[in-house]
């Protein structure tokens, strides 16, 4: 899932600067992230009626990377659409170009940072899982990812700040070295770590489109 | 005021200035970066050493640089940003001019995937704008991008940029220029032109924005040695612009070396008629050895 943060309520107000505004929010990983499910939308449209900044309309879309749906549910709030001079997005940055490339005649304003792919732990707590190299390596390190998940990307083994199964750069993350060694040799696989592996093919992360 | 370099020393006096491209060996070789600079001792006021050029990796811009300078004579040190982030880039402007480099081009660089290194990660922490804006804080507000301070002697060194009138969107290029002028450069290099219409159609921008006070407009230009050459520039590399007719020329030449050079020449002598234009910038791809005669037979060379 894309892991997003909402900017916060005075930088919004800033950017929609008193103009008429259409919120727009997402049915699936923003809905779950609490930045732009119904609750979050209606919320924000409070926080603008307090200032007196006029909100034309809302819409959930499910979800907004789709641009298929977002047309025929955007068709449907072309009235409050006309309204409005500008549109706030509570989606990631993925829907939020969507949305821009469908109502080019609009401002677009983010009303979200996108932060990672992660996994959903628990209800309100995500981890970053996976950067989308374009090359999975899971197989060999067990199924844990040092490509994502080292700070420094290695691929041999841990650097010489490894400490008590935490890595040096922050005392929040754990050493995903030291989990992949645990994890191996309680397997009797370790062995297999023992082969350098070669420079990685960068160029597979650089794909920009993909038709099946 | 102290100059910084020879080049700038020599722009400010109002000369018509050359630069000439040196490319560095892709070999550990000193004697190759020698032997080009002894052939184009005396052509250039200042020879420009690459960075990686099309992400080909060769012996460092920096190592080149220093070289140059034990011949004494003047480089002009390439930068990209496609290789280093803004720490080893901070630190090599500390140490290519704490080793004698006056002459920086700041530039972002071609994309990793051109070059024989393909799976390579590109950097691309900053672009030639932001580096720019960096390496003139350095130099004069003793600062790092960080904010913190330089302890000491500040890197003394003459910025610029490029620039390409054949990129698009044609309307958006005069205002890159400006924004590079705004970010620092105080010299541009160009594009290479063979289409001379719309090189003036942009400097007559330039001009009109008053932007040719503020900066040193140098234009590039490559001689065509071969048809392949022609084809190669017209078809296949971005951002360069072969007009029909000088394809065609270069087609139906019985020596076409010898046609290209004549192109050249007439470009060379077009180029230095036109308002605002300060210099020639002459890169002669594995083609150095012509560059001396081109540089005498059109009327560049002065006492310097």
């Amino acid at each position: 899932m894309i892991i997003t943060k909402q900017k916060n309520v005075e930088e919004l107000l800033r950017c929609v600067d008193s103009k008429p505004v259409f919120l727009i929010g997402c049915s699936q990983c923003a809905t779950i992230c609490h930045t732009g499910g119904k609750d979050e939308v209606i919320a924000l449209k409070k926080a603008f009626e307090t200032k007196k900044i006029p909100v034309s309309g809302w819409v959930i879309l499910e979800p907004a990377c789709h641009q298929m749906n977002d047309k025929r549910m955007l068709k449907d709030n072309a009235e409050e659409l006309k309204k409005s001079e500008k549109i706030l997005v509570l989606a990631c940055g993925n829907g939020i170009q969507t949305i821009a490339g469908l109502i080019p005649e609009k401002e677009i304003i983010a009303g979200t940072d996108t932060l990672f792919l992660g996994e959903i732990t628990h209800a309100s707590e995500f981890h970053k899982r996976c950067i989308m190299c374009g090359e999975c390596l899971l197989e060999l390190y067990g199924g844990l990812c040092p490509v994502s998940q080292c700070p420094k990307s290695m691929l041999n083994g841990p650097c010489g700040g490894s400490s008590h199964g935490k890595c040096e750069i922050n005392q929040q993350i754990e050493c995903i070295w030291d989990r992949i060694i645990q994890n191996m040799k309680k397997r009797g696989t370790l062995q297999a770590l023992s082969n350098i592996q070669q420079p990685k093919d960068w160029s597979k992360a650089g794909e920009m489109n993909r038709r099946i | 005021m102290p100059y910084r370099s020879n080049l700038e020393k020599r722009l400010s006096e109002g000369h018509f200035v050359v630069t000439a491209e040196i490319g560095p060996p892709k070999s550990a070789d000193p004697l190759k970066i020698r032997d080009k600079a002894l052939l184009l001792e005396g052509c250039a006021d200042a020879f420009n050493v690459t960075d990686n050029q099309t992400a080909v990796v060769r012996m460092s811009s920096f190592a080149g640089s220093v070289l140059i300078l034990q011949m004494e004579m003047e480089p002009i040190m390439q930068m990209t940003c496609r290789d280093r982030n803004r720490i080893s880039l901070q630190s090599d402007v500390l140490g290519a001019t704490a080793l004698g480099v006056r002459n920086i081009l700041c530039l972002t660089g071609d994309h990793q995937s051109f070059g024989n290194h393909p799976a390579a990660k590109g950097v691309f922490d900053v672009d030639s704008l932001q580096l720019l804006q960096i390496i003139q804080k350095m130099r004069d507000e003793g600062i790092f991008q960080s904010g913190d301070s330089l302890l000491g002697i500040r890197p003394c060194v003459f910025l610029g940029a490029a620039a390409n009138p054949y990129a698009d969107p044609f309307e958006i290029q005069v205002d890159r220029v400006r924004k590079k002028i705004d970010a620092g450069a105080q010299f541009i290099q160009t594009q290479s032109v063979y289409n001379i219409e719309k090189f003036s159609a942009w400097m007559d921008d330039v001009c009109s924005q008053g932007l040719d006070k503020k900066v040193h407009i140098i234009a590039g230009v490559t001689p065509l040695k071969s048809v392949k050459m022609a084809e190669r520039m017209k078809f296949h590399v971005p951002g360069t612009d072969v007009p029909d007719f000088v394809y065609e020329r270069m087609k139906n030449a019985s020596d076409p070396a010898k046609e290209g050079y004549q192109i050249a020449l007439k470009t060379i002598r077009e180029l230095k008629q036109l308002k605002g234009i300060h210099g020639i910038h002459i890169t002669a791809l594995f083609w150095e050895e012509i560059i001396p005669s081109l540089v005498k037979e059109s009327g560049l060379q002065s006492p310097r």
